[in-house]
């Protein structure tokens, strides 16, 4: 019995962690189905959204509500101008200037706020919004964090249901991601949907940052690399392209995550993440929901 | 006939220029710390190298060169260290073992990534990358001789002018020549349309696996001057900003151009190097704001390199 709701403390702790992972994943996934890029700046996106939830609340003490909307408003435009500056200038670049491209945002992001006049290249610590409330079930401990992480990981979901499947931008946005040149035909303003797509998954990915944040009280200017890595490859295992499958895939990888620090070793987490890349990329390269057959 | 009178001509420029290096080192003008500078780039050029074919000529993106140069670097150091080397003639073995054992890594691991493309080959190397990381940070506990997170210390110094630099002439040349010969038509055919390459009979999993075999094998050698150079490992030394150094190197110089390499690494190494002198220390930290600029600029302004205006060779 004590095993059994030892493991279901972890499952716990793990769907906690993979509700952020998929947050960043879902980013990670759309821009790649319109434009077919991977984004490696998406990783840094998800770390100025924490440093702006830092801000808002231990400088500005913002209430909790208000700290989530800034903070995904402002990584969304900073999405958005990246893609502006550095990416739209190479859209019909060959593909690996384009991913060249992306390493280099990403490096510049988190070189430039490690100087001593923005950040520091140390750890912070993270203030917590709320107070800590713990409900004991037993030997089950589940508290205020996996409740708000949980609450607001859904509510961000459901609304990005509703602005895919029902809005007139989301379905030009599928349509894009279906196939770009069609949905140009169709008078479809194709500028704007990129910029939308990458709104949306930096606001998602801004979202992400407060929660890990508040779930991992430290913050970093490095701290987006790992978390953006392993969203990548939970997207590629939902397959990448499909909304639902980066969800899916951020909360296996955070409940592998989670149960191999838990039973095997913390330091093994990483090299196991990477070990469930290759199998799925080897074996099925197109995820789990992947249909699209990408063979040359 | 013009094929020897070249070879021949590059052999008399490189003895010329060993003799130069050799000269001003003996007029002990430059210090210890400048020595050890020209060295380095000498190594970092021969890692380059690797990575030129692997990405220049063959088309193959990488971001995990630093792993296989990390992996020559320690192979290569645990054997010296368990058998106490310090001859030349015996480094060279071990230096040899080295660059072998990493070209049986990239041999297994090449087998299943080569199969993927762009962006997804470079995330599967990236993953290796940081596999290899974790796994040299893990080290400590299959070998205490390597150190894991504390590092891998007192490495013999072996490393010398004469063993790099004709290290590295020795491989310029090997390169050079599977450049002409028929393995780098395939390999640049690859690069150039790979379909186009299948459909005119170029086996060209087979051709990409030895093109990706033989960079890594270059990144071991290099791997192994480095660690007998510093004498001293760290796992940190091989993550992927080293593997991005590379990339920048081959970017700068231009995919596919042997010249370019050469003249890019000797150029980052001092670049960097130079910074680290001429700035004080408070300004020092605005270089990596600045090589990523750089980094996009070139990108948007020639997406093939620098020093190559199209794509192609």
């Amino acid at each position: 019995m004590e095993t059994f709701l030892y493991i279901l403390q972890q499952f716990i702790n793990g769907i906690q962690l993979g509700a952020v992972y998929a947050l960043i994943a879902l980013g990670y996934t759309m821009v790649y189905g319109v434009l077919r890029m991977i984004n490696f700046a998406h990783g840094d996106v998800f770390m100025l959204g924490a440093f702006i939830s830092y801000y808002a609340i231990s400088k500005f003490s913002l209430p909790f509500p208000i700290v989530i909307l800034l903070s995904a408003l402002i990584t969304a435009i900073i999405a958005i101008l990246i893609e502006k500056i550095a990416y739209r200038p190479l859209r019909n670049a060959p593909k690996i200037s384009l991913l060249i491209t992306a390493v280099g945002v990403s490096l510049f992001l988190e070189y430039t706020l490690s100087l001593n006049v923005f950040f520091t290249p140390n750890y912070i610590g993270f203030p917590r919004p709320f107070e800590i409330k713990s409900y004991e079930l037993s030997l089950l401990t589940i508290n205020s964090i996996h409740i708000i992480i949980i609450t607001v990981t859904l509510i961000s979901l459901l609304l990005l249901y509703l602005l895919i499947y029902k809005t007139k931008y989301g379905i030009a946005m599928r349509a894009a991601s279906h196939d770009i040149e069609i949905a140009k035909l169709m008078g479809i303003n194709i500028d704007n949907i990129i910029s939308f797509t990458f709104g949306i998954g930096g606001a998602l990915a801004g979202i992400g940052g407060l929660l890990y944040s508040i779930a991992y009280p430290q913050i970093n200017v490095f701290m987006g690399i790992m978390p953006g890595i392993k969203s990548f490859i939970a997207a590629v295992l939902g397959g990448i392209g499909v909304i639902h499958g980066a969800v899916l895939g951020g909360i296996i990888i955070g409940i592998a995550e989670v149960f191999v620090s838990a039973f095997l070793s913390s330091t093994f987490r990483d090299g196991v993440i990477f070990i469930i890349l290759f199998i799925f990329l080897l074996f099925r390269p197109n995820g789990i929901f992947g249909k699209r057959i990408e063979k040359v | 006939m013009k094929f020897f009178i070249e070879i021949r001509k590059l052999l008399i420029l490189s003895i010329i220029i060993y003799l130069l290096l050799k000269i001003t080192i003996l007029t002990n003008i430059p210090t210890e710390y400048l020595v050890q500078i020209t060295l380095y780039s000498f190594i970092v050029v021969l890692s380059a190298l690797g990575l030129n074919i692997i990405y220049g000529y063959t088309g193959q993106f990488s971001l995990g060169h630093a792993a296989f140069y990390g992996i020559g670097a320690y192979f290569t150091a645990y054997i010296t260290k368990t058998f106490e080397i310090e001859s030349i003639p015996l480094f060279l073995v071990a230096l040899m073992l080295g660059g072998i054992f990493t070209a049986i890594i990239a041999y297994i691991i090449g087998g299943p990534i080569l199969r993927l493309k762009d962006d997804f080959l470079a995330i599967a190397t990236l993953g290796f990358g940081i596999l290899v990381r974790v796994f040299l940070d893990n080290a400590d506990r299959i070998s205490e001789v390597l150190g894991g997170s504390r590092g891998l210390v007192g490495i013999n110094k072996i490393t010398n002018l004469e063993l790099t630099y004709f290290i590295l002439v020795f491989f310029i040349i090997v390169t050079r020549n599977l450049i002409d010969s028929r393995y780098g038509l395939f390999w640049r055919a690859i690069k150039n349309d790979e379909i186009a390459a299948n459909s005119i009979g170029v086996n060209t999993f087979k051709q990409k696996l030895i093109a990706f075999v033989y960079g890594c094998f270059l990144a071991g050698i290099a791997g192994g001057l480095y660690a007998h150079l510093y004498t001293f490992l760290h796992p940190s030394n091989f993550d992927i900003l080293k593997s991005i150094d590379f990339l920048i190197i081959v970017i700068i110089g231009g995919m596919g151009s042997i010249s370019g390499t050469i003249i890019a690494g000797l150029f980052w190494v001092f670049f960097i190097e130079g910074l680290r002198i001429i700035l004080p220390s408070e300004i020092l930290e605005y270089r990596w704001v600045l090589i990523p600029v750089l980094l996009i600029i070139i990108m948007m302004v020639r997406p093939y390199g620098l020093m190559v205006k199209k794509e192609g060779y």
